[in-house]
């Protein structure tokens, strides 16, 4: 366990205008486990990098102290672990053993050693598969897991988690906090995660940053709720207990816009009927590999089905025949990666590919742009990269980049994914709004919040049958 | 899309097990040599050689067939620019094309080069299919000395290849969602292939850093002498096997000088 002291810390990354961090004071026991929170953007991940020995002296400007054990922390990082939140880019090697062992190795440890370290590692996150089970086979969940064990291998005095279970689904998540909960140890520990409610029994600290530079809040959980709870729920912080009117359809769907008709993806999903219809969202769910992302691609017109059709719009031809002008001008498709869409280096002419390819005027194209710039908040970047952006940031270029070429039927694959709760309210507040002007929405989605608040009829997967409307109810 | 290259032999065949910079050795050694000579006979030699030891590996001919099929494609276009372009057109006539005459003398260049060709790949097929890329990381650091920062480093690398494949995919659907196709344009393919290759490499060293600052923190770079959690030994059959290749390539050789068909290279 170590004791962490930082004094005054401040940090600016090489070529940025603001600091990432600045004029943090703050001391962290031995032993302590603290939950750091703060509004995108505060430098959350900036101060974990830090504590990690991660930021070398020539990639930024550093102010105050910053200590580990009354050491700098680049010369403890082998008391340190960290755990990013990709479980993809942290494994290293082919076996979920050899990819333990591989921080051990390079800390010089024994060869005989190396293996009784391993195992114990790997009983300590309930790792439940032999040591030579193929990295590339396990879920999200799983990967993360093993990363986990890959870190307290090292036996750190000190655990840093940045999000660990942001790019995971709900069932991987309950995975790793599992492992966590059980892998409790003495080390001090530092948890960065958004979704609050189901971090608090890891913590008995919270700490909150301040973007502007600071703390603006440290003590127990409850006390700090209390005291801060309004203010960072307003700055996108999922504070326990804050809750969100259902949003439901006032008038009944039309007939179906689009309608998959036994549709089948050899390998990938099980033959499906659906159809959707304008003034109506119809919420996806169902667990990991049903093949939800796949019927978004079917509905979509991206992906040609093994069997089976998908039609819509009165067009005699199926939807993946359609040319991709068509395609776009009658159905709008948001992927869960937003990078995935991006095709040009401006936000603006972002907004501008879809409209251009319709064949719209000039004139028409930059109405469209700037009311979309300024519907979703992007005013201010309309001329940076796309690759730059937050990811809250990036989620409403996709959305708003679907919305471009004023399609009817909009398709999401899971939209709110890793969202802070100031984008969620957002995006499910225009999602309501494109509903009742008379667009058609498809979400595939594991949010269950989302499906609670937005939707007006779930399809689950994997059971295949359609529930009824869900009853008026409120998010808890 | 698959980018993965597992081995598909049996482990316990006696080759396959030898140590992989052994193979990779004897590989090298066995076929560099032939690369001095244009004469169809010592890349043939070779061959046979080659195919002769194939069970010892334990790769079924079939399975090598598969995991050679690019150097079938390479040595049918081989073929045709010979036909093309070749400038020896002596021999007899065999086809009459005008300027593309089919002669002995350009069947006879043709086939040196493609037995040439296979010479040189199947040592690198044979060791690449009875190899694990993680052994071979490792005797490269423990037998070869290689930096480990190096080995590892592209090891780690090469586990995020088959993310590649899905990442085209899906980038290439995402592009379709925008509006944007080829059509029958070729021009416009192209553009469109070239804009998607480059957001996958925009992709893939986005993901490269992230896994190397991952790696860091597990004190990859921290210079400390590593350890080796799966040791790799260089046995007297590994020196053999090196040996013999070596031989064997100077066998073929010397076979086809002392046949007075040997044509050196430069």
């Amino acid at each position: 366990m170590s004791d962490v002291v930082l004094r005054g810390f401040g940090w600016r990354h090489a070529g940025r205008k603001a600091w990432a961090v600045r004029d943090v004071d703050l001391h962290i026991a031995h032993g302590e486990r603290v939950l750091l929170l703060g509004p995108s953007g505060a430098g959350k991940s900036t101060l974990l990098a830090a504590l990690a020995g991660l930021l070398p002296a020539d990639s930024g400007e550093s102010a105050g102290t910053i200590e580990i054990d009354g050491l700098d922390p680049l010369h403890a990082r082998d008391r340190v672990g960290i755990v990013f939140q990709d479980p993809q880019t942290q494994l290293v090697m082919a076996r979920s053993g050899d990819d333990v062992a591989f921080g051990l190795e390079n800390r010089g440890v024994p060869a005989a050693q190396i293996w009784p370290w391993v195992s114990d590692a790997l009983d300590r996150v309930g790792f439940p598969y032999p040591i030579t089970r193929s990295t590339a086979a396990l879920s999200g969940g799983e990967a993360q897991r093993l990363a986990l064990a890959g870190a307290l291998a090292l036996r750190p005095r000190l655990l840093l988690l940045d999000e660990p279970t942001a790019n995971l689904d709900p069932a991987g998540a309950d995975l790793v906090r599992e492992s966590l909960a059980q892998s409790r140890d003495d080390a001090t520990m530092i948890l960065v995660e958004h979704r609050v409610t189901e971090a608090l029994p890891l913590v008995d600290r919270v700490v909150v940053l301040e973007p502007g530079g600071g703390v603006r809040a440290d003590g127990a959980p409850e006390m700090v709720f209390a005291a801060y709870g309004d203010k960072l729920a307003d700055e996108g912080v999922w504070v326990p207990g804050f809750t969100i009117p259902a949003l439901r359809s006032a008038t009944a769907a039309t007939p179906d816009l689009v309608r998959a008709e036994q549709v089948t993806v050899a390998q990938r999903l099980a033959s499906v009927s659906l159809g959707v219809g304008e003034g109506e969202v119809l919420a996806v769910t169902g667990p990991n590999g049903a093949g939800k992302s796949t019927l978004a691609l079917l509905l979509g017109g991206l992906l040609a089905p093994t069997g089976g059709q998908v039609r819509g719009f009165g067009d005699e031809r199926a939807l993946h025949k359609w040319r991709a002008a068509t395609l776009t001008g009658r159905i709008g498709s948001v992927f869960q990666n937003p990078e995935h869409q991006f095709v040009t280096s401006r936000v603006a002419d972002e907004l501008a590919v879809g409209p251009r390819r319709l064949g719209r005027t000039p004139s028409e194209i930059a109405r469209t742009v700037d009311d979309l710039l300024e519907r979703l908040r992007l005013g201010k970047l309309a001329r940076a990269n796309p690759y730059t952006l937050s990811g809250g940031e990036a989620r409403r270029l996709s959305v708003a980049t679907a919305l471009a070429t004023a399609p009817r039927l909009l398709v999401l694959d899971e939209p709110t994914f890793g969202q802070d709760r100031r984008t969620w309210i957002e995006l499910v507040t225009l999602l309501a709004t494109l509903r009742d002007d008379g667009h058609a929405i498809v979400a595939v989605t594991h949010d269950d919040d989302f499906v609670q608040t937005l939707a007006d009829r779930t399809f689950q997967l994997g059971t295949a049958r359609l529930k009824d409307p869900l009853p008026r109810r409120r998010r808890s | 899309m698959t980018l993965v290259v597992q081995p598909i032999a049996d482990p316990s065949a006696p080759l396959a097990r030898r140590n992989p910079v052994a193979k990779l050795a004897a590989a090298l050694l066995f076929s560099l040599p032939l690369i001095a000579t244009l004469d169809p006979l010592t890349p043939a030699l070779a061959l046979l050689i080659e195919l002769a030891v194939v069970p010892f590996f334990g790769v079924r001919y079939g399975l090598l067939a598969r995991r050679a099929w690019p150097v079938l494609v390479a040595s049918l276009g081989l073929l045709v620019t010979m036909v093309l372009f070749s400038a020896n057109r002596t021999g007899t006539l065999l086809l009459g094309l005008g300027p593309f005459d089919v002669t002995t003398g350009v069947l006879l260049s043709a086939s040196g080069l493609i037995l040439r060709l296979f010479a040189v790949a199947v040592p690198g097929v044979l060791v690449f299919a009875t190899t694990d890329p993680t052994d071979l990381a490792d005797a490269l650091v423990q037998n070869a000395k290689a930096p480990a920062r190096f080995a590892i480093g592209a090891l780690a690398a090469f586990r995020l290849l088959p993310l590649l494949g899905q990442e085209w995919q899906m980038l290439t659907l995402a592009r379709r969602a925008r509006g944007i196709d080829a059509g029958r344009n070729p021009v416009t393919a192209v553009r469109l292939f070239v804009s998607t290759a480059f957001a996958l490499l925009v992709g893939a060293l986005r993901r490269g850093g992230r896994l190397a600052v991952a790696m860091d923190a597990r004190g990859f770079d921290s210079g400390h002498p590593r350890s080796y959690a799966r040791k790799q030994v260089f046995r007297p059959a590994d020196i053999a096997l090196v040996v013999v290749a070596l031989a064997l390539s100077a066998l073929a050789i010397s076979l086809s000088i002392a046949l007075g068909v040997f044509r050196p290279i430069l």
